[in-house]
């Protein structure tokens, strides 16, 4: 049920790109990216903003590997840091390599139904070719909005279509984008144990990128579209001068594309695709463990009023004298 | 702990990430698209004009085909009729300057067709 729902959503914001955007083109080729980049940046801000005020009392270690004590016992510096340094360097491995996806298992049944714990490569390998697969291809899309294009660019296109195959030339992570979501997606779907935790906002990201992805695919590939058209559009868009006139000259299948697009600017915010900033405020990996070595104060610890027992008996010794207690103070 | 500037400037570094074309687009502003200097005396192409804008490079890769794979040596436009040889150089070439026409489209879609590895420009070096 959650996965037709989410299917049906982004089929029908699909088609709404592709069908209304002839009866008004200023209203999806202007008007809605506009809204979608502004809601996008400032949801972002506040979302960022709203997690930088929450205090951080102590380092979570989790630690995976031994720490650093004395110098003769072996410790794993990148699993378990204790300086800036190795730290950074453990984020690097989180954020460039995915490395947490690693230790995902699957337990099957083994010998005597005892459980058997094993290795599953496949979602960091899914993960990774989609997650790279998208920056290339965001990345070669800067050719769309930016006159003349960076070299950099050029030089990303070149090595993306290195094998030249078919016209208009093949790029390799536009079929990675897809080929890696839709791994994702299958593995929602027919692993038990992901299926029965996944939800509607699970379901719906992948479908709405999917959907972006095919409907670029599409548009390169199959059904083409006016290029030059277009950068004029996306040109005029980020100096803040668009030009209407060029609008009729594109394809809806366009707008399809970037009716998706702008859905997806609008939705991130609000999604659990703000992972993208939420993987470096990882509590657990972006603090040295150096719990014992440094003294670490409570962030939110106010001035407590204290009584200590030299004061108190300062102000009780003549009674406690009366009644006969020891005191230390003669 | 207080880590806020950092995140902060995590932060400004991803805004700069993201707005890049806009704030390229102030500095060096939106660019023009690009003049094409169209045949002299010419008055069509050999389909219609917004159908060899979106298309000019399957045709190209259906002529090659064609050609190579096929011994077909003509090809007969479907939206006027006329026949036209089969040939990037004779015929697209003929009526078209490479440097002045093709190159220049591409250059503002960053697009570097490989062709020229093979074929060449008979009007121009
Ligand atoms: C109106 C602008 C324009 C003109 C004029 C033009 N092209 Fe193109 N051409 C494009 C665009 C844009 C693409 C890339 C299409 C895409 O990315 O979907 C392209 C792609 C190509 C490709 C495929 C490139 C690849 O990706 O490998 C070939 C081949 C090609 N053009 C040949 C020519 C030739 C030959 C001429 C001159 C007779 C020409 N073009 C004139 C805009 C133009
Ligand atoms: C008979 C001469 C002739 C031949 C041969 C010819 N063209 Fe054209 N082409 C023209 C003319 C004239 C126009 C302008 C059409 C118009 O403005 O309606 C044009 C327009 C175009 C355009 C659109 C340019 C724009 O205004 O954005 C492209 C792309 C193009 N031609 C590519 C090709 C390719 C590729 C070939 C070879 C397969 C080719 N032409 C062969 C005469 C020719
Ligand atoms: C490896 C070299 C090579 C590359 C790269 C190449 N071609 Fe060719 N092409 C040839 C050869 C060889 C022929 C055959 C010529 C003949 O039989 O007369 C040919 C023939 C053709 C023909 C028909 C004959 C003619 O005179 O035009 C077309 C059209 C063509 N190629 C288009 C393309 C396009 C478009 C590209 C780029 C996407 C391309 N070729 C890239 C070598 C190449
Ligand atoms: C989340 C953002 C986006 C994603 C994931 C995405 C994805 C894709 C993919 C996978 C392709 C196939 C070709 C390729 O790999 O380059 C494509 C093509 C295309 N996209 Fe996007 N896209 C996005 C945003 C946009 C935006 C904002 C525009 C508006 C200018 C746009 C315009 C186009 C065009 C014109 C093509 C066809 C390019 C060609 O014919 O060469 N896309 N897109």
């Amino acid at each position: 049920m959650k996965v037709i729902i989410g299917l049906i959503a982004v089929s029908v914001l699909f088609l709404a790109g592709y069908g209304l955007s002839g009866a008004a083109p200023y209203l999806f080729g202007v008007i809605i990216p506009y809204a979608a980049f502004a809601l996008f940046l400032a949801g972002f801000v506040y979302r960022v903003l709203a997690w930088a005020k929450v205090p951080v009392p102590f380092r979570i270690t989790t630690t995976c590997g031994g720490h650093k004590t004395h110098d003769w016992l072996p410790r794993s510096k990148y699993d378990n840091p204790s300086n800036a340094v190795e730290t950074f360097i453990r984020m690097l491995l989180e954020v460039l390599c995915f490395r947490s996806l690693l230790k995902n298992t699957k337990t099957q049944p083994g010998d005597d139904n005892k459980p058997v714990y094993a290795t599953e490569i496949f979602l960091w390998l899914g993960a990774i070719v989609f997650h790279y697969s998208m920056l290339v291809v965001l990345l070669r899309h800067i050719r769309l909005f930016v006159q003349p294009t960076p070299a950099f660019v050029t030089m990303i296109e070149r090595a993306d279509g290195f094998f030249q195959v078919g016209v208009p030339v093949f790029y390799l992570t536009s079929f990675g984008l897809i080929a890696g979501l839709v791994y994702l997606l299958a593995r929602r779907l027919f692993n038990p144990q992901v299926r029965y935790i996944s939800l509607l906002n699970d379901y719906f990201p992948l479908f709405l990128l999917l959907g972006i992805g095919i409907s670029g695919f599409w548009l390169r590939y199959i059904s083409k579209a006016d290029v030059i058209a277009i950068k004029e559009l996306a040109t005029g868009l980020v100096t803040f001068t668009p030009s209407a006139a060029i609008l009729s000259s594109i394809s809806p299948l366009f707008f399809g594309h970037l009716f998706l697009v702008c859905v997806l600017l609008m939705y991130f915010p609000f999604s659990k695709l703000m992972h993208i900033a939420g993987v470096f405020l990882s509590p657990t990996r972006n603090m040295a463990n150096n719990n014992r070595a440094v003294r670490h104060i409570n962030p939110w610890n106010y001035p407590v009023k204290l009584h200590t027992y030299e004061e108190y008996e300062e102000e009780f010794g003549e009674l406690m004298k009366a009644v006969g207690l020891p005191v230390e103070k003669e | 702990m207080n880590d806020k500037w950092k995140i902060i400037l995590g932060l400004v570094v991803f805004l700069a990430a993201v707005t890049f074309p806009v704030w390229r687009g102030a500095i060096a502003g939106a660019g023009e698209p690009p003049e094409l200097q169209l045949p002299e005396g010419k008055t069509k192409c050999i389909e219609s004009k917004e159908f060899m804008i979106d298309n000019h490079m399957n045709m190209l890769d259906e002529w090659r085909n064609m050609l190579v794979r096929e011994d077909i040596h003509e090809y007969t436009s479907k939206e006027y009729g006329d026949t036209y040889e089969i040939s990037l150089n004779k015929t697209c070439l003929n009526c078209h300057k490479k440097t002045e026409f093709c190159d220049k489209c591409h250059a503002y879609a960053d697009v570097e067709p490989y062709c020229w590895d093979c074929h060449y420009d008979p009007k121009g070096d």
